[in-house]
């Protein structure tokens, strides 16, 4: 069954596009300072979106997962994003890295030229690792091994969908375990250079798998939703409700991960009260107060209490709901890491970050919803076909 | 009439199941099946309510989380206020970071342990408890449905036995009560 991609949805994601493209022109015309970390932020939020459902479908293949491979295509669609989603954040990041806008502290050279005025001996002390050359480096080793792996495993999709074939299916197999491997280390050190270096005096050991989760359970809010609006267009008749069960389970867990996670990064640095690390708190605690605590509702409380019991996790409506507040908590969640190193309390929330955050939205949608309506939704050829199909817990 | 227990004796499971079926569909009470694995989608078909341990399951949960605020109330701020690292040690509300792991891990321990006690009660199971099997062979490779004629009062045990027959029971032992 194919996804037919209306022309009216089409008109949506570029009007929102239109949103977008005009907020962030007129963000970068009022106040430059603004515009940068909310185009950092926006385009890190989509991209890693991406990057998450290419994570969880490497998983799916890793582990012998059976139970989705009838919503393996939702989830194809949705990493699509990452190579549109990894062009705009690269280009981004090299020109902070570039020094072209004041996001990273350390890329301005006065900061690590010994008797400048600007002089600082830590970030001078940092300089072997984070220079403007080594970084792009990084930067472009990381997107490029993601797209690379992304469009390895949409060649060895097109591959499996020729025919039940279990040993194509093995193929794709050990590229997802080298895709794990790859990932489990550049997840956590990009997110070292591109958000807590933002912070350059601080450090977190356990900051990559902080983002990590916020990312991953943001894709798989994307993917459910994508899942239930394709069956409720009736495009998805072998999804069941366990199917659906399975997914607002994974969004309940990797939502109570972030937490562990947030909580752990937080506790300890609030109980060892070392100044270095503290600063990064009070920074949030002075001028951010209402998001940083008001985030913790979206993304614990309320998933946490809603999504608990079984028949929650089966019921549409309030998965969306749900579904949408994750969403909006992991947004303000990466406002909240990315803005305050850059702005201090000269930050807003105003129609250019919602405006260019809508922008993304459109492009993000568009680009999805392109690729899903690309190839039948359904996926009878997977190995695990049958297996899903008769998916009851 | 006396009361009397019809075990139905099955050698497929899939038999079983459209049996129970067909016996449901008649209005007839299946008092229990007897297999030795666990058989998939059999609960709604004999009529099992779905367990209703995850609700005790977060009652205990609560009760953990209160018995936590309570001692960490208790022990550092009220009884004994203990200055911990310049914490302030005065408010439970002020140092309730510091008290969050020990909260979660109450709140766990009660939950599993008021799980496990719960399921063991309501089974009855307990050390020395003899095994109550009505036939031997569900261990290994048969499937066996109990009816009780005392549950069902509008159809014959006669009638029972015959749709069981009819169904693909392989073997029809009966006891009296």
């Amino acid at each position: 069954m194919n996804y037919t991609f209306t022309s009216k949805t089409k008109n949506i994601c570029f009007i929102l596009m239109g949103i977008g493209l005009l907020s962030l022109a007129g963000g970068f015309i009022a106040d430059s300072h603004r515009a940068w970390p909310t185009l950092l932020h926006n385009a890190f939020f989509f991209m890693a979106i991406g990057l998450g459902a290419l994570f969880f479908m490497a998983i799916q293949y890793a582990a012998e997962v059976g139970w989705s491979a009838t919503v393996k295509r939702p989830m194809e669609a949705i990493a699509s994003f990452l190579p549109y989603g990894a062009g705009i954040f690269g280009i981004v990041v090299i020109m902070s890295a570039l020094h072209m806008n004041h996001i990273y502290h350390w890329a301005d050279p006065a900061v690590t030229t010994e008797g400048s005025p600007e002089y600082d001996e830590i970030i001078a002390g940092k300089s072997a690792f984070l220079n403007p050359v080594f970084y792009i480096i990084r930067t472009v080793v990381y997107l490029a091994g993601w797209v690379l792996f992304y469009r390895a495993f949409m060649n060895r999709s097109e591959i499996e969908r020729q025919g039940y074939d279990v040993k194509a299916w093995k193929k794709s197999q050990s590229l997802a375990a080298y895709f794990l491997v790859f990932f489990a280390v550049t997840s956590s050190t990009s997110s070292w250079d591109w958000i807590m270096s933002i912070d350059t005096h601080w450090f977190s050991t356990l900051f990559g798998w902080y983002t990590f989760a916020g990312f991953f359970v943001s894709a798989l809010t994307i993917i459910t939703l994508l899942v239930l609006h394709l069956k409720e267009k009736g495009l998805l008749p072998e999804v069941n409700d366990s199917h659906i069960h399975d997914l607002g389970k994974f969004m309940f867990a990797f939502s109570v991960f972030w937490t562990y996670l947030w909580f752990s990064q937080f506790m300890l640095i609030w109980y060892s009260n070392i100044p270095e690390e503290v600063t990064y708190y009070m920074d949030r605690f002075e001028n951010y107060k209402f998001l940083f605590i008001f985030n913790l509702f979206l993304n614990f409380f309320f998933p946490f209490l809603v999504l608990m019991k079984r028949a929650s996790k089966r019921n549409f409506a309030l998965l969306k709901v749900v579904g949408v507040i994750i969403l909006i908590g992991h947004w303000s969640d990466n406002f909240v890491m990315i803005t305050p190193g850059v702005l201090k309390d000269h930050w807003h929330l105003g129609w250019v970050e919602i405006g260019t955050m809508l922008g993304f939205l459109g492009l993000f949608g568009f680009i999805v919803l392109k690729k899903l309506s690309s190839r039948p939704v359904d996926n009878p050829t997977h190995i695990f076909y049958e297996e899903s199909v008769h998916h009851h817990i | 009439m006396s009361k009397q227990i019809i075990y139905g004796v099955f050698d497929d499971e899939e038999v079983l199941i459209s049996s129970a079926k067909a016996l449901r569909g008649q209005g007839v009470k299946i008092r229990d099946v007897f297999s030795p694995f666990p058989i998939h989608g059999l609960d709604p078909v004999i009529g099992i309510k779905p367990t209703r341990l995850s609700n005790a399951a977060f009652f205990y949960g609560m009760f953990g989380t209160s018995m936590a605020v309570l001692m960490t109330w208790y022990m550092m701020i009220h009884d004994w206020p203990m200055n911990v690292g310049g914490k302030p040690s005065f408010s439970w509300f002020q140092n309730m970071p510091a008290f969050i792991p020990v909260t979660f891990e109450l709140t766990v321990f009660c939950a599993a342990h008021g799980m496990v006690l719960s399921y063991l009660l309501v089974n009855k199971i307990y050390p020395g408890r003899k095994a109550h099997n009505p036939d031997p062979r569900s261990t290994d490779d048969k499937f066996i449905m109990e009816i009780q004629t005392a549950d069902n009062k509008k159809v014959a045990g006669s009638e029972i036995i015959s749709v069981l027959r009819n169904t693909g029971a392989i073997e029809i032992n009966q006891k009296e009560l």
